[in-house]
């Protein structure tokens, strides 16, 4: 038995944790650096390029765009990783394995050919590009995650719980509400989650898809362009990061809690 | 009978609950592609399509010295990211199972923070990192190291590769992290209790064990990267660029939608080819356990 | 130390962090021995058989191994090899590889090794499973791959860690037999962890039992059970049945007790299996010791007057749960259900009785 961990695995994952960080050590350094070139040395702490980042009206209209993307998707494929979750959990029906792994197939392509194929139909049907749009390709791309979770909750369902509550008078939709949602619960919160991210973080199939509204990524996609942009593009990088890690830290809270109420 | 009306029924309840997603699928995944496939064998005259079935699309992208480079270029690319990713993140994954202790989440967690911001910035800050006047090179000429810039590390398919290995790391870690947890740790007891030395508990148990999760992340970084069309445009240069890149150009600028459909498909073939190579790795490793 | 001690186990300490788990165990057990730890969960037994096995180092005290002290002995270079409560098949292998698993440094050549496995397999009645996956394996047939990867390796001790409690009742029956044979013939130390009193009594040549990390008592079987040293150890190993008395002296010749039903009564000096000094002590009386005495001419050593609380029917026998005059406590009572004798129901006044030579003093 080992007690101690090796010095020089120790030291493989600091210089690891170190590769992992260095990108993103520069945002804050350039997002407070006082040059709009984006360069060492160091020129002087600004707030100048929140500022100006606070006056970009597209930023705003992408960040909506992107909200309701991103809700959207999530709401869809959580609906959609239910329903298959669930009708592969319980039931047998021809061609089950076909239709699952249609399903699941968007796991194993890559999202440019979803983007592409999907800008050939709308193209060839003459159908103008929309936030629909992006929201179907982004739907295709998050329901195997939502599948994934949410066949895990479902799989460690015992059958008998469901049973139970029949058995005590319980309608099947009753049953669904009073037993199996709430004990799907964290599933389907992951669920959400991981939908919400994939779509709001998605770059390509938006860039193929979107019309006139961009995204938040097609829109950064753009400032990137300009070299006079980089400044505010590293002020809302490093927000971006300062809200998600707030947000994600409101979130592992709320679960401790409920683990603790649940005596989980 | 009754057992034929049990089943009919069950089939029935069956495809209720999976129909809607399965219409999504079919009508938005499979079809898309299915015309895709039916756009790869036409052919683009200026602004009219030609609906003539014809394989020239295909004899371009496979004799057109630039489309066959790009091709083997993404895959040669792809591989090695895969390679260096799961490669450096089976250690950490390793020492944050077997030696995390309490600290198991906060060190995933550790992980995870470089990742909480945008995708495109993540890529676009190896360029500040990489570039004439980034990070490195004004480093080394403030310590008088270098005279001139150094080219060689921006630009390039090193530069593509830096970038992705860094932007897929924790989808690689985690994985392996998962099967190395589920090793029940009374197998490496009863591997040593029969007389192994570290060195061949680890190549004897634990690697065949953690191998689900050495595939999973082998084709979870895999499959976008060899698509990838960010990477290469900001950090690739011309002589990083990937096939991703050319099949938005032939869709946008050039205008041949029938060649891009082509080029894509060929690409879809490859990562299905090997896609289905490590599925059937992955079944002799798992399929056979409960 | 003896000659023929093959463990021998020396104040032996273990903290998990705050936590005492091991609190100071002397322990002595003979090469040949099928030995039991026996004692509740959280005892400690399976911590003290993983510092056997070298999974866990003690904080302090010593483990010597024939004549060998352990101390910075790693688990794999110790002569002993371990049974797990988890059967620990490797997944990844068939019967044949988990079994030759151990085999691999030892130098034999391919066909030694084929052969010790066939051997080994025909040992555990699993001939002909060669190539059979260990996923395709029943709970007991992996309890039996297990025992063949242990015993392949010749240990001088088996440590056997809880082998039989994920198995049903008719197959933990018929293993308890087998690892007995097995251990006769092979003459090699078992040391077993488990928490059936049962199972213990049935295999072990010796038990010890334990509370709290330490041994309350060894002994063999009969020891355990007929003159247990406390309340708990009896309490645990089956039923008793306890009444109050008066410890008065203690001579060469016996023990005379006080006890406020009975009078003065004397008992010989082996009926107490702990000494212990003049004061209040308990009598103990095993249940299948006392007996309802069923005609007037029925006579015994002590006799009490009761009435029946509960019946308790098992088909071979009948547990009777008694209320006496004078205890409070009720008295249980196992009766065999032989051929014309009857069966009492709630409520039926009886006559108990039991003799002098199945009491107990003890604390």
């Amino acid at each position: 038995m080992k007690h101690s961990s090796p010095i020089a695995l120790s030291v493989f994952v600091v210089i690891y944790l170190v590769f992992l960080y260095a990108p993103i050590f520069l945002l804050p350094i350039f997002a407070f650096n006082d040059s709009a070139v984006i360069a060492f040395p160091l020129s002087g702490f600004t707030l100048h390029w929140f500022k100006e980042l606070w006056g970009e009206d597209v930023l705003f209209r992408a960040a909506t765009n992107s909200l309701i993307i991103a809700v959207s998707t999530a709401v869809l494929s959580t609906c959609f990783g239910v329903l298959t979750a669930r009708a592969m959990a319980r039931h047998q029906f021809i061609g089950k394995k076909p239709i699952f792994g249609l399903i699941m197939a968007p796991l194993f392509l890559p999202e440019i050919i979803i983007g592409v194929s999907m800008l050939i139909v709308l193209l060839q049907l003459g159908l103008a590009l929309s936030l629909w749009t992006v929201i179907i390709g982004h739907t295709l791309i998050a329901t195997p995650f939502s599948v994934s979770i949410l066949a895990t909750a479902f799989n460690n369902m015992d059958r008998s719980l469901e049973e139970a509550s029949l058995d005590l008078g319980e309608t099947r939709i009753g049953t669904f509400r009073r037993v199996i949602l709430p004990l799907v619960a964290p599933g389907l919160i992951s669920s959400l989650l991981i939908g919400f991210i994939i779509s709001l973080d998605e770059f390509v199939i938006a860039f193929f898809l979107t019309g006139t509204d961009p995204t938040l990524p097609v829109y950064i996609w753009s400032l990137l362009r300009f070299p006079s942009k980089l400044p505010i593009v590293m002020a809302l990088g490093f927000l971006l990061l300062v809200l998600s890690l707030i947000l994600l830290s409101l979130f592992e809270a709320a679960r401790r809690r409920s683990e603790r109420l649940t005596g989980g | 009978m009754a057992d034929f009306w049990e089943k009919t029924r069950d089939s029935f309840a069956g495809w209720r609950l999976i129909g809607l997603p399965f219409g999504f699928g079919f009508l938005l995944l499979l079809t898309p592609l299915l015309l895709m496939v039916l756009l790869s064998f036409w052919t683009q005259d200026y602004l009219d399509l030609r609906r003539d079935f014809t394989l020239a699309n295909y004899r371009e992208v496979f004799t057109h010295p630039v489309f066959f480079t790009l091709i083997k270029r993404s895959l040669a690319i792809a591989l090695v990211v895969t390679l260096v990713t799961v490669l450096l993140a089976f250690p950490v994954a390793y020492f944050i199972s077997f030696y995390g202790g309490k600290r198991k989440t906060l060190l995933l967690f550790l992980i995870t923070i470089p990742f909480w911001t945008s995708y495109l910035l993540r890529i676009f800050l190896w360029k500040i990192i990489l570039g004439y006047n980034g990070v490195i090179n004004s480093g080394l000429s403030s310590l008088n190291l270098i005279d001139a810039p150094l080219s060689f590390i921006l630009y390039n398919s090193n530069a593509v590769v830096l970038a992705l290995s860094h932007a897929w790391a924790p989808f690689a870690i985690l994985p392996i992290f998962v099967s190395l947890e589920k090793i029940d740790r009374s197998l490496l007891e009863a591997g040593r209790d029969l007389g192994d030395s570290a060195y061949r508990s680890f190549f004897f148990i634990t690697l065949p064990l953690a191998m689900p999760g050495i595939i999973a992340a082998t084709l979870i970084v895999f499959i976008p990267t060899i698509g990838d069309y960010v990477t290469p445009k900001l950090v690739g240069g011309t002589e990083g660029l990937m096939v991703a890149n050319m099949i938005q150009v032939q869709f946008a600028k050039a205008n041949n939608a029938p060649l891009g459909a082509s080029l894509a498909l060929v690409s879809l073939c490859i990562v299905m080819l090997i896609a289905l190579i490590f599925l059937f790795l992955n079944r002799k490793y798992l399929g056979r356990r409960v | 130390m003896k000659q023929q001690d093959m463990v021998v186990v020396s104040d032996l300490r273990k903290n998990f962090g705050e936590l005492q788990v091991v609190k100071g165990i002397d322990l002595n057990i003979g090469a040949g021995e099928f030995f039991s730890l026996l004692g509740p969960s959280g005892c400690g037994k399976t911590t003290l058989l993983r510092m056997i096995a070298g999974f866990e180092t003690a904080n302090s005290g010593s483990i010597t191994i024939d004549g060998k002290p352990m101390e910075g002995v790693d688990a794999n270079e110790r002569p002993t090899n371990m049974v797990f409560q988890s059967y620990a098949i490797f997944p990844h292998l068939n019967v044949e590889q988990n079994v030759a698993y151990g085999l691999k440094k030892s130098g034999l050549s391919a066909d030694a090794v084929r052969g010790r496995v066939d051997a080994m397999l025909k040992l555990v009645d699993l001939e002909g499973y060669h190539k059979r996956p260990s996923y395709a394996l029943s709970g007991g047939q992996k309890q039996r791959v297990a025992l063949a990867r242990a015993l392949i390796m010749q240990p001088k001790v088996l440590l056997l860690d809880e082998p039989l409690s994920a198995l049903d009742k008719k197959l933990r029956e018929q293993m308890q037999h087998e690892l007995r044979r097995l251990q006769r013939t092979l003459g090699i130390t078992f040391i077993l962890v488990t928490h059936d009193q049962e199972e213990a009594l049935i295999m072990s040549d010796r038990i010890a039992v334990m509370f709290d990390g330490r041994i309350a008592q060894i002994g063999t079987p009969r020891e355990i059970y007929e003159r247990p040293v406390n309340r708990h150890v009896a309490s645990f190993i089956g039923v008793m049945n306890f009444l109050d008395g008066t410890l008065k002296s203690v001579s060469k010749k016996g023990l005379q007790i006080a006890s406020k039903t009975f009078g003065s009564i004397y008992l010989a000096p082996e009926q107490m299996p702990a000494p212990l000094e003049a004061g209040a002590v308990t009598l103990g009386v095993r249940p299948e010791m006392m007996s309802v005495l069923y005609k007037a001419s029925d006579q015994a050593d002590y006799e009490l007057q009761g009435k029946v609380v509960s019946v308790d029917y098992y088909g071979d026998m009948s547990f009777y749960t008694i209320a006496v005059q004078g205890s409070k406590e009720h008295l249980a009572v196992c009766m065999r259900n032989t051929v014309g004798r009857h069966v009492y129901d709630e409520g039926d006044a009886v006559r108990l009785g039991w003799s002098n030579a199945s009491m107990v003093v003890l604390r």
